[in-house]
């Protein structure tokens, strides 16, 4: 009985209010880094993991990184691809607008693409935590 | 894009390992000092590592 106290004590407000946060959560956060913090009134974590997505993906840019598209041809292509596929609204804003189209020609290139790959790696993490926020397992 | 970013392999690293480390702190512990703690503790390991791999890569190209 106890144990269960301290699990609701736990649970933050916005998630016992309104269960729908667990799935709203890494949705907003996955098309917009640090949001889903930021819905759930994190402010500071959220636009801290915001900075820190956002900042890395656009250095890789900067550093003529390549955005990767869905392929079938390469296996360490494929697992590029879904990487960057994490950062959501910035992958989808990169096409869109046609970033990250260069090849690979030289090794500020590469430091480029390792940061786009690991920008939506992260901002995985950022989701995952998002959601543990919403169903009360981290405050 | 035209004009790239040229940065030293040195400060690409040092950088991957500031954003990192802060995204790990935020997300792997519960509370603000234990977040700053991890943080702090992976930036070391990477900037340590990066050195490590570094005379590793060093003594075998020797």
């Amino acid at each position: 009985m106890a144990n269960t106290d301290t699990t609701a004590e736990a649970r933050p407000a916005a998630a016992a209010s309104d269960p729908r946060m667990a799935l709203l959560a890494p949705l907003v956060a996955w098309l917009v880094p640090g949001a889903g913090h930021l819905i759930q009134k994190r402010w500071i974590r959220g636009l801290v993991l915001m900075a820190c997505v956002v900042t890395m993906f656009t250095l890789g840019l900067a550093m003529d990184g390549k955005i990767y598209k869905p392929n079938t041809g390469d296996l360490l292509e494929m697992l590029a691809f879904v990487s960057d596929l994490g950062a959501g609204g910035l992958y989808i804003l990169g096409r869109m607008m046609d970033w990250g189209t260069g090849s690979i020609i030289n090794a500020t290139a590469d430091y480029g693409k390792t940061f786009i790959v690991v920008a939506g790696l992260l901002n995985i993490m950022c989701m995952v935590d998002a959601y543990h926020i919403a169903i009360g397992k981290k405050p | 894009m035209i004009l790239a970013l040229q940065v030293s392999h040195f400060t690409a690293a040092v950088t991957f390992a500031l954003f990192a480390s802060v995204v790990f702190g935020i997300t792997q512990r519960n509370n603000p000092r234990d977040m700053l703690r991890y943080g702090a503790y992976c930036f070391t390991v990477f900037v340590l590592g990066m050195f490590a791999a570094g005379w590793v890569m060093w003594l075998l190209h020797h």
